[in-house]
């Protein structure tokens, strides 16, 4: 057990801890807006996958990991688009069109990347922004000081977001249009335009998310990466209950398990790849078994406004 | 969410669900004459496959594929000659399946779980079989295992229905999760308990060709479609005529509803989901004792994914889903070849199944509009552009 404490393994795990969380934080803070506005968005596995496909063809492309996230952000921004005008606008049932942004995710980008990549799967250098000074301390400085920027730029998100909802009247519309839209309504704000903001910010946080994935987490495309991350997203959402903070703290938890499960094949213990594949979802289901019951979602999620309905 | 608690039974006994709009939409059209009306669904059932398989083409065409000769090759794969066998062999799990959706559906709950539910029940009889019709027969072995394959799939939805009966909890979410543990347990028991001696990939033994599930007679279809067409009659039996049915659809439309006749909403939302997994179980079953035969690890067809827009199509109606499972079944097993042989992807018969599902919502919201002479447009919307548009002409009259 002697050699699993060497600093080179501590770093290793501390690496794949931060980069299963950090895709998954993304995804989360972004369902958290939706649905703390009311909107259930199921299509977040879609939406991760077109911003991991797309986020990965503008690195490519122009040689920067920045742009690439920008790339991520905005596919997944357009693919939002879909659910926010049949959804929102037109109020046409969030489950069906979830599924279908999902499967249109899926499908879209293994047919282009088997159109255009397959034969070669080019991967994208690592781009690491080593914080000045910090990053000479032995252990952290190679792991959690020499992560990609947009670590950095990511938790700073999950501060500003955070505090959007908590402080401002943005946050406090959002919080309207799921609790009791028709209050909001009364109150002379616009459910529409608040639960389409709210859509459309969850959009790009999981195309950002997906681009994280892709192209600083992993490097590289694979069709079908996300893995049920988004519904992942959706859970840790439910067990946060609109609270930003214990987003981070939950992703975290899952960023664990998934390095202990790194961990776990480097030994020469005989672990079952599909155990370690698994062990996110059965801690998952664990959780809800014991702490989920009382999940208080927002009562009417799910349900499209219409004004004046019963 | 209920609007109206007249959607209840409508005179064929066919209810839809998808969205509050649609009640207000056969409350008007069961006004107007049963043949309009007949006209009408068909007309709504088919418009969202056209658009899709229009826009389909148009996006193989963007890929430099010529969609003709594409969709020329899924005719000759899924139905001339021989081929229309393949197709009907497909549609024996996608049918079963379709129905197991149908019943938790009607009472408005979401079993999204069905991958892990459908391979659990699978690997449960390509494990067990070589054994068991080697000690036994072949009779005994498909009548045991799928008895027993529709006890694991059930089994699988116990904690999300549990959770939701008692707690409330989404089960849309937990049927996911759910699933996937399914899907790994699936790997690990082919892996490190089925596992075939004789070879070195992972997958289960086989079932020798001579004990699978016999043909119908005079073709090459194993029985097991029959089994899907009579389950099909007899739910829609069960759920149009009977008082389990109306009870179904008392639920499904209101839950408060059904509390103050008397229905336990709790029993009512385990026994649905027990029904919906066992029949995903009995899908399996069918599908491996009649095409497969075996099981190897990472193999997951996900049926439920691929037939989700056609449940809703049928308006949630058993025999009415056959058709649509009909063409599905032509559809994916002529695209699949038709896919390897022009050099796409398969999974762009995933995209072909999202746009039917939009234009499955965007065409239902178009009638129902139509139907009630309302606007297309709702009115928050129209005052949120028109608010830019005064503002814009109120400047240019200053």
């Amino acid at each position: 057990m002697t050699d699993l404490l060497t600093p080179t393994f501590i770093a290793a795990f501390i690496i794949a801890c931060l980069a299963g969380t950090v895709p998954l934080m993304l995804a989360s803070i972004g369902e958290t807006v939706g649905e703390q506005s009311g909107v259930l968005n199921l299509g977040i596995e879609g939406m991760m996958l077109m911003g991991a496909y797309f986020g990965y063809v503008v690195a490519l492309t122009t040689h920067s990991t920045w742009l690439g996230m920008l790339g991520g952000l905005l596919a997944g921004a357009i693919t939002s688009l879909v659910l926010l005008v049949l959804n929102v606008w037109l109020g046409l049932n969030q489950i069906v069109l979830g599924i279908a942004i999902t499967a249109a995710g899926g499908g879209i980008t293994t047919v282009l990347y088997d159109q255009i990549y397959s034969k070669t799967s080019p991967r994208i250098p690592t781009d690491n922004w080593k914080v000045p000074g910090l990053s000479d301390i032995p252990v952290v400085g190679h792991s959690l000081f020499s992560q990609p920027a947009m670590f950095w730029v990511s938790l700073l998100l999950a501060v500003i977001i955070a505090w959007f909802l908590v402080r401002t009247n943005w946050g406090l519309s959002i919080r309207a249009a799921g609790q009791k839209p028709s209050s909001l309504d009364a109150a002379g704000g616009s459910v529409m335009r608040t639960r389409s903001q709210a859509v459309l910010l969850g959009g790009m946080l999981s195309g950002l998310g997906g681009a994280y994935l892709s192209v600083l987490a992993t490097n590289a495309f694979t069709p079908f990466m996300t893995n049920g991350l988004g519904y992942i997203a959706i859970v840790v959402t439910m067990l946060s209950r609109g609270k930003i903070l214990r987003v981070v703290i939950v992703s975290l938890l899952y960023g664990l398990t998934i390095a202990v499960g790194t961990v776990l094949q480097l030994t020469s213990l005989d672990v079952p790849t599909d155990l370690i594949t698994m062990l996110p979802y059965i801690v998952v289901m664990i959780v809800l078994l014991i702490f989920g019951r009382d999940v208080n979602n927002s009562p009417v999620l799910g349900a499209p406004y219409t004004r004046g309905a019963r | 969410m209920t609007t109206t608690d007249t959607s209840t039974e409508s005179p064929d006994g066919i209810t839809t669900e998808i969205t509050p709009l649609e009640d207000e939409a056969e409350l008007v059209t069961s006004r107007s004459s049963s043949g309009r009306r007949a006209i009408d669904i068909v007309v709504r059932s088919i418009v969202p496959i056209v658009l899709a398989l229009i826009v389909a083409a148009l996006i193989l065409l963007a890929l430099g594929k010529n969609p003709l000769q594409f969709y020329g090759a899924i005719i000759e794969n899924g139905l001339v000659g021989q081929n229309w066998e393949n197709s009907l062999v497909m549609m024996t799990p996608l049918l079963l399946v379709a129905i197991g959706l149908i019943v938790v559906f009607r009472g408005q709950l979401w079993n999204l779980g069905y991958d892990g539910q459908f391979l659990l029940g699978g690997v449960v009889v390509a494990g067990l079989a070589p054994q068991l019709i080697a000690a036994t027969s072949p009779g005994i072995a498909y009548l045991v295992l799928t008895l027993a394959a529709i006890a694991v799939a059930a089994a699988w939805t116990i904690i999300p229905a549990w959770l939701k009966a008692f707690f409330g909890t989404n089960e849309i979410i937990t049927t996911i999760v759910m699933s996937t543990i399914g899907v790994g347990l699936t790997n690990i028991l082919i892996e490190y308990v089925f596992q075939n001696p004789a070879v070195r990939t992972p997958q289960s033994r086989a079932i020798d060709p001579g004990d699978m599930l016999p043909y119908i007679p005079g073709t090459q279809v194993p029985i097991g479609l029959i089994v899907a067409l009579l389950v099909a009659v007899i739910f829609q039996f069960v759920l149009s005529r009977t008082s389990f049915g109306l009870r179904l659809d008392v639920f499904g439309s209101s839950a408060k509803a059904a509390r103050h006749v008397g229905i336990n909403s709790r029993t009512m939302t385990i026994v649905l989901f027990l029904i919906s997994g066992g029949l995903i179980g009995l899908a399996a079953s069918m599908d491996i004792f009649g095409q497969w035969g075996y099981m190897r690890t990472n193999w997951n067809p996900s049926y439920g994914n691929a037939i989700m827009p056609f449940v809703f199509l049928a308006r949630l109606s058993p025999v009415g889903a056959i058709p649509f499972i009909a063409f599905y079944s032509v559809f994916a097993t002529g695209g699949t070849i038709a896919a390897q042989e022009s050099g796409v992807s398969v999974d762009f018969l995933q995209i072909v199944v999202a746009l039917i599902l939009v234009f499955m919502t965007v065409t239902e919201y178009v009638g129902t509009k139509r139907d009630l002479g309302q606007s297309y447009l709702p009115d928050e919307l129209k005052d949120a552009m028109r608010k830019p548009l005064n503002a814009l002409t109120g400047r240019m009259r200053k």
